[in-house]
């Protein structure tokens, strides 16, 4: 082979080698992107929750997307505990101001950052969370403070649309 | 394929034979040569090709009656158990089925440990069985969703959630597995898909396993290379038919206790409440066969490693023809490489106990430590072993070894025993 100066007919086994790999891979591109997740799926984005009467230091589970969505409202102590920490003690460093724009209501998702399971609410050493799957546990604004998850707890994208009602999504 | 020249005796068979050689085939399977030195521990391959038929009879019997649909596959579960003619009978059969399989599979792999079966030239037999195992894992896995239990569920959760520790591009593969943002319909019916799928890869790789299997033969208790066919040898059928069957039906007595008696006993009781998104069970543990590497996962601290340590301790078993470095195939002659086998056995049964206990204090101390032997077995001892260990002298011929006439007083006494411990 190496001793041989190509030939035009390398040069066409090469070029149809390229044009039917590219083939190959656009006709297999449909078959693997089928599983994505389709238009329906897509379409169930948002979703609204009245939260009138959730008490202080309550919490509700809703879903969304499939996922549980805690809606914590929290007490002023477990406001205290979540502000006062430092950044520095943190796995995943993230200010409680940031994951709670209204302090006294925590809107995130309860889906364990480790491997997917629910979180049981006031458990844990930290008097928030706490994933009996693996042992990880959260805080007072469903951060990571001890155990195998990597990140808190995400926060997904909510608004107030009155004082009653939450839009996730 | 065959090593001999056949020719059908009746003139309708050299027609056919002639224009498709599935006699010739039928009569290399009959005349297959075989040690005749094989103990019972290499009746478990006719086993596990039992368990694999068995798992697709009743698979597609079950497939007839199960809806594949989040709304309703649990109570289909329940339809098949109540009201479809001996469907509790087949759900039965298939469910401990593929603890069986399983059981089989870990007594074939073991074997192939203690004699070396996965040495040269058996590399690609041993490679083939690998892959086949992993299949084996991934369809048991997949079946276990099928019902929609809260264990089917919070498993197909957690265990597809192992690909999001992939760094970049792991998110995008756990919604691209799950067909949405979570566990749901979409990912059932493509696991049912799938599930029905596997096994007939399954049974393609078999015809590999044993077709690599026939070019050199079958491996010993005794480990040496044998003149076939030869004073050696027996042929497959009558003497290994009959030794594989008497095996099967020992191996059928437990697996009807299963069935008949205790069907529920390896399942877990979660699995009869359908699943909810909402709530995760207390404990979610894994099917008994696949603790071991539960445990592994558990015992490292960082998400990324410990799913990079339990798919490493799976792996390393496809290069294990290159981690062993001894040229002796048998455990029989390695006095203390069969030392360090039997703690091998312990170290996993040590970290299946472990996977099914609660990752905290002693127990996940335990689990680190036969964490860190296990790789440390394959990793260090292996292949150490080859180059420091002194061989018992092996002898020249099975017959020899069988007569015990060995011009070699260790091996006689090796003989001695090596019959003992059969």
């Amino acid at each position: 082979m190496s001793d041989k100066k190509p030939e035009r007919r390398d040069f066409l086994f090469t070029a149809s080698y390229a044009v039917g790999a590219v083939g190959a891979a656009a006709v297999v591109w449909p078959l693997i992107d089928q599983m994505n997740p389709d238009a329906s799926v897509k379409a169930l984005a948002s979703t609204e929750v009245d939260i009138s009467s959730v008490k202080r230091g309550n919490t509700i589970t809703v879903l969304w997307r499939g996922k549980p969505v805690f809606i914590r409202r929290r007490t002023e102590e477990e406001i205290k505990e979540a502000r006062s920490v430092k950044m520095e003690d943190l796995i995943h460093p993230e200010k409680d101001e940031d994951r709670a724009k209204n302090p006294e209501w925590l809107v995130m998702l309860g889906v364990c950052t480790h491997l997917g399971c629910v979180p049981l609410n006031d458990k844990g050493d930290y008097d928030g969370w706490f994933c009996p799957c693996h042992g990880s546990h959260y805080d007072t604004s469903g951060r990571i403070r001890k155990g195998p998850a990597p990140l808190n707890m995400e926060v997904p994208k909510y608004e107030f649309v009155n004082a009653n009602t939450i839009k996730i999504g | 394929m065959s090593d001999h020249d056949y020719t059908p005796s009746s003139k309708v068979g050299k027609w056919f034979n002639d224009r498709l050689p599935l006699l010739t085939l039928a009569n290399h399977l009959t005349d297959y040569p075989t040690p005749k030195n094989l103990n019972y521990w290499w009746t478990f391959g006719g086993i596990l090709t039992f368990c694999l038929i068995t798992q697709i009879v009743t698979g597609l019997t079950l497939a007839m009656h199960y809806i594949a649909h989040a709304d309703m596959a649990f109570e289909s579960v329940e339809h098949i158990m109540r009201d479809v003619n001996y469907g509790w009978l087949i759900r039965y059969i298939h469910a401990n089925g593929a603890s069986m399989f399983f059981l089989a599979v870990y007594i074939h792999i073991f074997r192939s440990l203690f004699y070396g079966s996965y040495k040269s030239p058996r590399e690609i037999i041993w490679i083939i069985g690998i892959i086949i195992y992993l299949l084996m894992m991934a369809a048991a896995f997949m079946g276990y969703v099928l019902p929609w239990g809260q264990m089917s569920f919070w498993g197909a959760t957690v265990i597809t959630n192992l690909f999001s520790a992939i760094p970049l591009v792991g998110e995008g593969i756990v919604t691209w597995l799950w067909g949405g943002y979570s566990v749901d319909n979409p990912t059932l019916t493509r696991f049912f898909t799938l599930h029905y799928l596997i096994p007939f890869l399954i049974l393609g790789l078999v015809v590999l396993h044993i077709w690599a299997l026939h070019v050199p033969g079958n491996n010993n208790p005794v480990g040496i290379d044998i003149k076939k066919p030869s004073k050696d040898t027996v042929p497959f059928h009558p003497y290994i038919v009959i030794k594989d069957g008497f095996a099967l039906l020992m191996f059928m007595i437990v697996f009807a206790f299963f069935v008949f008696y205790s069907p529920n006993i390896l399942g877990h009781a979660d699995n009869y409440i359908e699943a909810n998104p909402m709530v995760t069970p207390a404990h979610i543990v894994p099917e008994w066969y696949l603790l071991p590497f539960y445990a592994i996962l558990r015992s490292v601290p960082d998400k990324l490693l410990g799913v990079v340590a339990m798919l490493s301790a799976i792996l390393i078993l496809a290069v294990l023809p290159w981690l062993d470095t001894s040229k002796i195939r048998s455990a029989v002659f390695r006095p203390l490489y069969k030392q360090f086998y039997w703690i091998l056995v312990a170290d996993v049964l040590i970290l299946g106990y472990m996977g099914a206990m609660p990752a905290e204090g002693l127990y996940l101390l335990i689990a680190r430590v036969a964490t860190a032997y296990y790789f440390l077995h394959f990793l260090v001892i292996l292949p150490v072993l080859g180059f420091k260990e002194k061989t018992i002298p092996v002898p020249l011929s099975i017959t020899e070894s069988v007569l015990g006439g060995s011009p070699n007083l260790a091996t006689a006494r090796n003989n001695e025993s090596f019959d003992k411990s059969k």
